[in-house]
């Protein structure tokens, strides 16, 4: 199967922290040794590099439907990441000490996408009954609706059509409030899209900007 | 690089957020437009021949940049190289607005950021650390501090 391997490497090391990083004795295969390697969990991603001054991956796990769990090696500190299916491969990795393999086994088990989806859709839920049952809500500076020239911005119509000039600041705490959310949601389909219609709204306002500025920077870059 | 392409191929035949025939073209100068089976799983957009149970390949939808293209369809690039494209056409306005609002929230680190603001909103309101919860208030990850431009 084709993969964006490329891109997947410069994700990897990209500038973001990482959800954690260190060193992981890694099993080659059944009968084989093992390999120290550099780790890095990004996401549901857990790259493995040669050592920590590598610029590219060995190898990444994908660790979408994985479960993991001590095991009894030769190793210390030893345990592993499984995965669901007849011939499916077994990764055993070993810690340098106790506490590092507490926290790997602890991150790795919550690292999937699924995982996290089902904590943000709780979260969503919570924040409606939140918003619902309390009593009426602080006094709102609406939010205002991009310049055309930031792109097509997708609005419900449930926005207030008064325009602020709001600053825009991405990436640090969340400033002005959000639209209220529609008043009736409907429960979300198993499976079905996020239907985060404030957080998407406002990630989308922040994300057609940063998108601007980024290929802005990019092409930027791109003459020698 | 290496990687676990049977756990790859099982995730592709996971339930799909969204799934539909639409034409694809990929990113080499050249490439024409064919019929293909995309699927979206996860922060993952695999794509298929439209008779073949196997996927062709699969992207990996982080920091990547999903952008409109007219008529009717829409590319999806990576940070690292913005003119390098794979071309999407769809059959609808519609269609083509549904799959880009669903790609752009497909992301590991846009759920991550979700679910950071939806902490900071449910503590400004309440007071109370909605992931106490779940055991997880502690975790690097989910901290305002962590969130970069």
């Amino acid at each position: 199967m084709k993969l964006n391997e490329r891109s997947l490497a410069f994700y990897a090391t990209c500038d973001t922290p990482a959800d954690n990083t260190g060193f992981l004795y890694k099993k080659g295969g059944r009968h084989a040794a093992y390999h120290r390697r550099w780790f890095v969990l990004r996401g549901n991603m857990l790259f493995y590099f040669e050592d920590a001054a590598s610029r590219e991956p060995v190898g990444v796990i994908i660790l979408e439907g994985c479960t993991v769990e001590l095991v009894e090696a030769a190793e210390e500190f030893a345990f592993a990441v499984r995965f669901a299916g007849s011939r499916a491969r077994t990764y055993v990795l070993a810690a340098e000490s106790q506490a590092a393999m507490e926290g790997w086994v602890k991150a790795l088990s919550r690292a999937s996408f699924d995982y996290l989806r089902l904590v943000v859709r709780e979260l969503e839920q919570q924040l409606a009954a939140v918003r619902a049952g309390g009593g009426p809500p602080p006094a709102r500076r609406p939010r205002a609706l991009p310049s055309k020239e930031n792109g097509c911005a997708v609005w419900s119509a449930e926005t207030p059509a008064a325009s602020t000039p709001v600053r825009a600041n991405p990436g640090s705490r969340p400033g002005p409030e959000p639209p209220p959310l529609p008043p009736r949601r409907r429960a979300s389909a198993p499976n079905g899209p996020l239907d985060s219609a404030s957080f998407a709204q406002l990630h989308e306002w922040y994300g057609q900007e940063i998108r601007a500025l980024r290929s802005q920077w990019l092409s930027s870059q791109a003459q020698p | 690089m290496r990687y676990n392409e049977k756990e790859l191929q099982a995730l592709s035949r996971q339930p799909a957020e969204m799934a539909a025939e639409l034409g694809m073209r990929g990113p080499k100068k050249g490439s024409v437009v064919k019929r293909r089976l995309v699927k979206l799983v996860v922060n993952f957009l695999f794509y298929f021949r439209t008779d073949e149970a196997e996927p062709i390949g699969a992207l990996l939808l982080e920091h990547c940049r999903v952008a409109q293209e007219e008529p009717s369809g829409f590319s999806i690039s990576f940070l690292e190289d913005p003119e390098r494209k794979y071309h999407f056409e769809c059959c609808s306005e519609e269609q083509c607005q549904e799959w880009m609002a669903a790609l752009r929230r497909a992301s590991y680190e846009f759920m991550r950021r979700s679910l950071i603001f939806y902490r900071n909103e449910i503590q400004k309101m309440t007071g109370k650390d909605p992931l106490e919860q779940f055991g997880i208030s502690e975790e690097a990850r989910f901290q305002l501090s962590s969130l970069k431009a």
